[in-house]
């Protein structure tokens, strides 16, 4: 049947959410201006940026290509949700910490979340690899080199290579 | 930045979507991925008043191999997918290989390779693939049931020979033909851009190692993914060596004569219609090789 008001239930970051949304509602504004969880970001609203990279059933996706109704009864996971809740970073954070991956930080959460994946299904990815799996992030400050030094760190304390 | 307001359903089966869509028609659009629609809907080029969405249908996400050996992909399985299907890699490589140069993973993810298929942008590697492949197409809506050729199937720039009710719900890839090789090249301005050009090869050899049959599509090279038959039966019955290729490369820029765009000239392009078609038949052709004398 056809709705202009949709009820969702998604659980984002472990917590659940009951919103009755308009179908239209990106899922990325869903995410910032109604759970008020701003760390993801928003460039450029037709895919190309990555900024809004989160993750959907542990699978990093756009979250501007996705209209909130979409992720009913999915699990969704932001930036929000990578640390420890005693504020303790997530190993690619303290990563991207100790190997200065960013400066402004617009395209950090995108990235973050690309590569909590990325890592997870490749823990001994090589810098070739590396580079591959950042091709869908724009970053415009750091020219990617932190980036990848701090990926390549990550990849070793989380996957253990070298 | 937000698309216009429009009215939602994710029916629970494909005879309502059907059902709906042949009551909406032209006022409804299909909603699969999401890759390709949702940008221009963020940018107001499209403002359908009503969305159905594929993505709660069940049982639609089916890659199955057919008792002739091809395989049949159903509409929701995704270019992610198609990446790691093992089926597919065995049974079409070239699918496989072509898949990794459509987006990045993340648009991957989401986006489905009928959806790509039913967008038929001209720069998309899969087009060119299926044309490669001689795939074919199973179209549905509430009054038809069809099968379309992919050499029917992209009659222009973003324009299919789907009916305004039809959906594509499946796509089949016939078994290669025995002692087959296949090769995907392109090239990008980056990793994930659509292609500058795009080649997909199949070939096969005779039991003298001579060119039984070769298909190669090109992708970017005008308002649909073309062939070019003219190469095709130059190299059939041939003996693939240095000379042949050389030719075929020769040959592949005369007979495909691509546009040109904002990034690259018509003739730059031509330069990599050839380049490309000569490192991929290349390759095909030593692949078709290892195949026979295993
Ligand atoms: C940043 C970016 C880069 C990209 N790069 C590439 C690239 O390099 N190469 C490439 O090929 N593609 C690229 N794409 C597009 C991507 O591959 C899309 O996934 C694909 O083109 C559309 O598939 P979809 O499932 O997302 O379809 P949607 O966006 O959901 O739909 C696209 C169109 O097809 C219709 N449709 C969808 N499914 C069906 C169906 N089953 N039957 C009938 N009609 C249907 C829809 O109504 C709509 O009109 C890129 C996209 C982005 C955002
Ligand atoms: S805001 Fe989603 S990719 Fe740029
Ligand atoms: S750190 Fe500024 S855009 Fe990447």
């Amino acid at each position: 049947m056809l709705e202009e008001l949709v009820t969702v239930s998604t659980v984002v970051n472990g917590k659940h959410y009951r919103r009755v949304v308009e179908p239209r509602l990106l899922l990325s504004d869903f995410i910032r201006h109604d759970l008020g969880l701003t760390g993801t970001h928003v460039g450029c609203e037709h895919g190309v940026c990555g900024a809004c990279t989160i993750l959907v059933d542990e699978k990093p996706v756009r979250a501007c290509l996705m209209f909130t109704p979409q992720a009913d009864g999915h699990a969704i996971e932001t930036v929000e949700g990578l640390a420890e809740e005693n504020g303790e970073l997530h190993p690619l954070q303290e990563a991207f910490r100790d190997k200065h991956g960013l400066q402004c930080g617009f395209c950090t959460p995108g990235i973050l979340m690309t590569m909590k994946a990325f890592i997870a299904q490749h823990p001994k990815a090589t810098e070739g690899e590396i580079r591959e799996a950042l091709s869908g992030n724009l970053c415009r400050c750091t020219g990617y080199q932190n980036i990848v030094e701090a990926v390549r760190l990550a990849v070793s304390r989380i996957g253990g290579s070298s | 930045m937000k698309p216009a307001p429009f009215r939602y359903a994710a029916p629970r089966s494909i005879e309502e979507l059907l059902a709906l869509k042949a009551e909406h028609g032209d006022d409804a659009k299909f909603l699969a991925g999401g890759q390709s629609l949702i940008p221009t809907m963020n940018f107001r080029l499209a403002q359908p008043a009503v969305l159905l969405d594929l993505n709660t249908l069940p049982d639609q996400n089916f890659i199955v191999e057919t008792s002739s050996g091809g395989v049949r992909i159903g509409a929701l399985v995704r270019h992610s997918d198609i990446e790691t299907s093992e089926t597919i890699a065995r049974s079409h490589p070239l699918a496989h290989e072509a898949i990794r140069f459509v987006a990045h993973p993340q648009i991957r993810n989401r986006g489905t390779l009928c959806g790509n298929l039913a967008h038929a942008d001209p720069a998309s590697e899969m087009p060119a693939v299926m044309l490669a492949l001689g795939g074919r197409f199973h179209a549905r809506s509430a009054a038809s049931d069809r099968w379309i050729d992919a050499s029917d199937f992209f009659l222009s720039i973003f324009t299919t020979a789907l009916e305004e009710n039809e959906m594509l719900c499946e796509v089949e890839m016939p078994p290669l033909p025995p002692g087959s090789g296949t090769c995907f090249l392109e090239v990008s301005r980056r990793p994930g851009d659509f292609a500058m050009m795009g080649v997909a090869t199949v070939v096969s050899l005779d039991e003298a190692g001579r060119c039984a049959e070769a298909r190669i599509a090109y992708c970017s090279a005008g308002e649909t993914p073309l062939l070019a038959p003219g190469v095709a039966a130059s190299l059939a019955g041939e003996e693939p060596d240095e000379t042949a290729l050389l030719n075929a490369a020769r040959q592949a820029a005369e007979e495909i004569d691509p546009p040109g765009n904002v990034h690259l000239t018509s003739a730059y392009q031509k330069h990599l219609v050839a380049v490309l078609t000569g490192r991929a038949l290349r390759t095909a052709f030593a692949r078709a090789n290892t195949s026979a004398s295993q």
